[in-house]
């Protein structure tokens, strides 16, 4: 098993970052090509959700990506904001994303969870087991 | 990749032609551009996606958020996107019933057929 550990500051231009990092150990673990760009596509996504939530709550503690490769590729992203504020949120559809009364943010972080469910079969969002927060955990199959 | 971004006019149409990876780092020079086009009075809006390599909840965010406010404005907002995986976010999303998607400029600005 090998495990890859990142942490970040909460800021947008780290999200980049850790989407190569991510990636780079996908294709190594042995995720299959054609799906790396909905690994890529997926840990900024959560990766985003986490530096947003962050900010909005003035937590200036790191955000963690920790990728393993024990048998499937798993990618955690932790972060450390308050727990109700981060889980939940169904897809919107077609109307409610056209709704003017809808705000960006709130319109984002709907895509946002929409991309995640639609591109990660196995997918978990829960409270992180110690402390405050969430973790998204998301899986792929890897082909050895 | 940076993000960049350029501007043409087809006809009454502005074309604003995007390249690179548009994230929650470079999605706000984009807002900060369509806010710019509008604000100077651009009514017809055409962003060309076919340069994109990247494209997140927060650029799906930004694009929404200019499509509104054409629409609030009496404009026209349109897609140029023929690259399937970019498609295909548009389709997860439901997106793809929201915006007007192009394969080509010419077909988004009606010239050239």
């Amino acid at each position: 098993m090998a495990t890859v550990r990142l942490s970040f500051s909460p800021a947008p231009v780290h999200v980049r970052t850790a989407r190569l990092v991510g990636v780079a150990v996908a294709r190594r673990a042995g995720v299959r090509e054609d799906l790396l760009d909905e690994v890529r596509l997926a840990i900024g996504e959560a990766c985003t959700r986490a530096v947003a939530l962050h900010r909005q709550y003035g937590v200036a503690e790191p955000v963690l990506v920790e990728m393993s490769d024990s048998g499937t590729y798993s990618v955690r992203v932790v972060d450390r904001a308050p727990i109700e504020a981060s889980i939940g949120l169904a897809a919107l559809d077609a109307d409610q994303l056209a709704n003017e009364s809808l705000n960006e943010d709130d319109l984002t972080t709907g895509v946002g969870f929409a991309l995640l469910a639609g591109f990660v079969e196995d997918l978990q969002v829960r409270p992180v087991d110690e402390g405050i927060g969430t973790e998204v955990r998301m899986v792929w199959p890897v082909n050895r | 990749m940076e993000l960049s971004l350029a501007t043409r006019t087809v006809g009454e149409h502005t074309v604003l032609e995007v390249g690179g990876e548009v994230d929650v780092y470079t999605a706000p020079r984009l807002r900060e551009r369509l806010l710019e086009l509008i604000d100077a009075g651009a009514r017809h809006v055409v962003v060309d996606l076919g340069r994109v390599d990247f494209l997140d909840s927060t650029g799906l965010g930004v694009l929404v958020g200019a499509l509104k406010r054409l629409r609030t404005a009496d404009g026209t907002f349109a897609l140029v996107c023929d690259k399937e995986p970019l498609l295909k976010i548009f389709r997860i999303t439901a997106l793809d019933q929201v915006f007007p998607l192009h394969p080509t400029v010419e077909a988004a600005t009606g010239t050239g057929q």
